[in-house]
């Protein structure tokens, strides 16, 4: 069989996902595909994306059908060059072998638990070669908010993404949650991963949060990325805060979460309903209000380290998405000297609207 | 943190962790302790299918063992629940409520009113409801408009393992009387649930489908009868949207209503008789208040008015069945 046969399957995105639907093919057989060309929308329960290109190649089949639901690493569309046959073609994809989905689940394990001092933390971890990269979600958020992320910074450096205390699968008795509480968690996390150093990527108050733990424990962070960061000015959307903290609802909560997106679209059924069970575990609500009080109290931000980041010598990329309206885009260059990228077309959570390029930014970040 | 129980596990660790939490949730049944057969207390059977083993060894102080009397039970539960407690009592079958109804529908229900709000009555009465056992039509029934229609009590019927901890847990906090229903075809249906303690307030109906042709009502095993209709219907490019109703009293029809403003048609399922039932309901309220925006008559998909069948055949006859609920879709669509 040609080995210039290549497969487009149905991407990962994620532990939790197991299955997608193929909503529409943005490319038809015979169109000659570049790497990053947008190839077909997929639909999860989680999330809705473009499908970029990772390989280049003339698409001979489209084997999925736009509409149906299709298991993680099916075969959707073959690339070949034109000499391949049709006959070669045809016995590659009968040969193909589709993936179980429960077999693969078992084998790869799913979320992983430390018992720290400050509790147990829920954390994914991908391996690789280096220096770690920790992912750090903001305000209500969990890890699964870099499922596009994880995998692809893997083949870069080894990945942990965690779920802050009161978060996710994290413990919820925290009794007055700061921002040393948060640092300290991940600290602690990184004592126990045996980690010296590592790359901090955080997103919204995870930014504030990985920035506050370069300041207090410097030879910790080889560098950092802020997405959105909460900690670079005093303003932010207050309305969003209170609302999402008081929102009992699915009716309330999920104008709240667009305020998220510059693609409110993106804002599922699924998305509203796994943050409302968030919500509603026992001790979470108190949490959040508290959380509120002690970061956000009157409507502004507390804290601000811009200044002590700017004369830390740690290296920073800022990345904000154009459309933010949650905290004020003109926050990305509080810090002097960092080098600053504004994503277009995006807003809050840059890094689901547009994971590609934000992967390509935290890779540069590495080096 | 999710991992994946039955409805029946969801029970037990729902009354587990308020038994941990509040020394004063007690749980009182027949055979939910020691049991017919069982070797020892740790062994106890738990109920009739085993839904509070476990629970003993764990809060032997707060696990009562009752005569065969739901009567005197029922009525022990009512009265330690103005005094303090947060029972749960299990009876075994829903059709077992008949001889401990003046407890149910004349005290625990009137408390509150009578005594001028000074009586709270925050008891739970579990029970097991619903055909498709084999279990003969005096332990397979779906009373549920029985309870709906008397004001003063909260009416749960789920249909997930989720929904039954967080609703569970809920009627176990709440300060009224609940009556909590269990179908005996869901003990083993299985789906993510956290471990940690959750509520889930009444009066919220869960969209377990999006669809935009036609709006599906059902609740406990209807749910996934109405799910897998849905299915086949979508190969046929009928839309449905599924709604779960999670609790009959309060209900949620805010939810239905704008559901079918969009849809503009409405399918009822309901497992009850059809004379008063909750499909009936929901369709009276629907063709008053959202009249304008049907575009055809509502449907009911609902057990014959007749007991349950004892003969299995004419028993899986009787339960309304995805195909059913597929073709009162269709006659909705005008297909």
């Amino acid at each position: 069989m040609s080995d210039k046969i290549v497969p487009i399957l149905m991407p990962k995105w994620g532990l939790s996902m197991k299955e997608g639907t193929l909503a529409a093919w943005h490319v038809s057989e015979g169109t000659e595909i570049i790497p990053g060309d947008e190839i077909m929308d997929v639909e999860t329960d989680k999330i809705a994306n473009v499908v970029e290109a990772a390989d280049g190649g003339l698409l001979r089949r489209c084997v999925g059908q736009a509409g149906e639901i299709y298991p993680v690493q099916a075969l959707l569309g073959v690339m070949a060059p034109a000499e391949v046959t049709d006959s070669e073609i045809e016995e590659f994809i009968g040969s193909f072998e589709m993936p179980e989905i429960e077999e693969e689940e078992d084998a790869s394990p799913t979320h992983l638990h430390a018992d720290l001092e400050v509790g147990r933390i829920r954390y994914m971890h991908r391996e690789g070669e280096g220096v770690a990269v920790i992912f750090i979600h903001g305000f209500g958020g969990d890890c699964d908010n870099w499922l596009f992320n994880v995998d692809e910074i893997s083949t870069e450096a080894p990945v942990y993404a965690l779920d802050l205390p009161g978060h996710g699968g994290s413990t919820k008795t925290i009794v007055n949650p700061t921002v040393e509480v948060m640092v300290n968690a991940l600290v602690q996390l990184m004592d126990h991963l045996s980690l010296d150093r590592a790359h901090l990527v955080g997103h919204s108050m995870g930014g504030l949060i990985a920035g506050q733990t370069a300041v207090n424990h410097k030879d910790r962070v080889a560098s950092l990325t802020l997405i959105c960061a909460a900690g670079l000015g005093a303003d932010i959307n207050s309305e969003y805060i209170d609302g999402f903290v008081s929102a009992a609802s699915r009716k309330e909560l999920k104008p709240k979460l667009k305020c998220l997106f510059a693609d409110d679209d993106l804002v599922s059924r699924a998305m509203v309903d796994d943050l409302l069970k968030y919500k509603r575990l026992d001790g979470v609500q108190a949490f959040l209000e508290d959380l509120k009080k002690n970061l956000f109290s009157g409507g502004k931000q507390t804290t601000s380290i811009a200044d002590d980041l700017a004369i830390l010598n740690v290296p920073a990329l800022v990345i904000w998405g154009s459309e933010d309206a949650v905290i004020p885009k003109a926050h990305a260059t509080a810090i002097d000297g960092a080098r600053v990228e504004v994503i277009p077309d995006t807003g809050h959570m840059v890094m689901l609207e547009n994971p590609g390029r934000v992967n390509e930014l935290i890779k540069s970040q590495l080096s | 943190m999710a991992r994946t129980l039955s409805m029946k596990d969801a029970i037990n660790e729902a009354i587990d962790q308020e038994m941990s939490r509040d020394p004063t949730v007690i749980m009182m049944g027949e055979d939910i302790v020691g049991g017919a057969g069982s070797p020892g207390e740790d062994d106890a059977w738990g109920g009739v299918l085993g839904v509070s083993k476990g629970l003993y060894a764990k809060h032997p102080k707060q696990m009562i063992d009752t005569p065969l009397s739901e009567s005197a039970y029922v009525g022990a539960a009512i009265g330690a629940a103005t005094c303090g407690l947060r029972p749960v009592a299990e009876l075994m079958f829903i059709d077992f409520m008949g001889v401990c109804l003046d407890q149910i529908y004349n005290q625990a229900a009137k408390f509150r009113y009578m005594f001028g709000g000074k009586a709270e009555t925050p008891v739970v009465i579990r029970a097991m409801c619903g055909a498709g056992f084999r279990a003969a039509a005096q332990h397979s029934q779906m009373l549920t408009p029985i309870f709906t229609h008397i004001p003063g009590i909260k009416v749960v019927c789920p249909s997930n393992a989720y929904d039954t901890k967080g609703l569970l847990i809920q009627a176990i906090r709440d300060n009224d009387p609940v009556i909590f229903l269990e179908h005996k075809n869901l003990y083993a249906s299985e789906c993510d649930v956290p471990e940690e303690p959750y509520a889930i307030p009444f009066g919220e109906a869960n969209v377990a489908r999006e669809g935009s042709d036609v709006t599906i009502v059902s609740y406990g095993l209807m749910v996934p009868n109405s799910l897998a209709a849905a299915d086949i219907l979508k190969k046929e490019g009928i839309d449905c949207e599924v709604i779960d109703l999670r609790t009959l009293s309060p209900i949620d029809m805010d939810t239905v209503i704008e559901s079918v403003e969009e849809t503009g048609r409405l399918v009822c399922v309901d497992e009850s008789n059809p004379r008063c039932s909750i499909a009936s309901d929901v369709s009276a309220v629907v063709a008053q208040d959202a009249f304008k925006a049907l575009k055809a008559p509502i449907e009911m998909v609902t057990a014959p008015h007749t007991p349950v069948p004892f003969s299995p055949s004419l028993e899986d006859l009787y339960i309304p069945s995805a195909t059913r609920i597929a073709d009162a879709a269709r006659k909705a669509m005008g297909a």
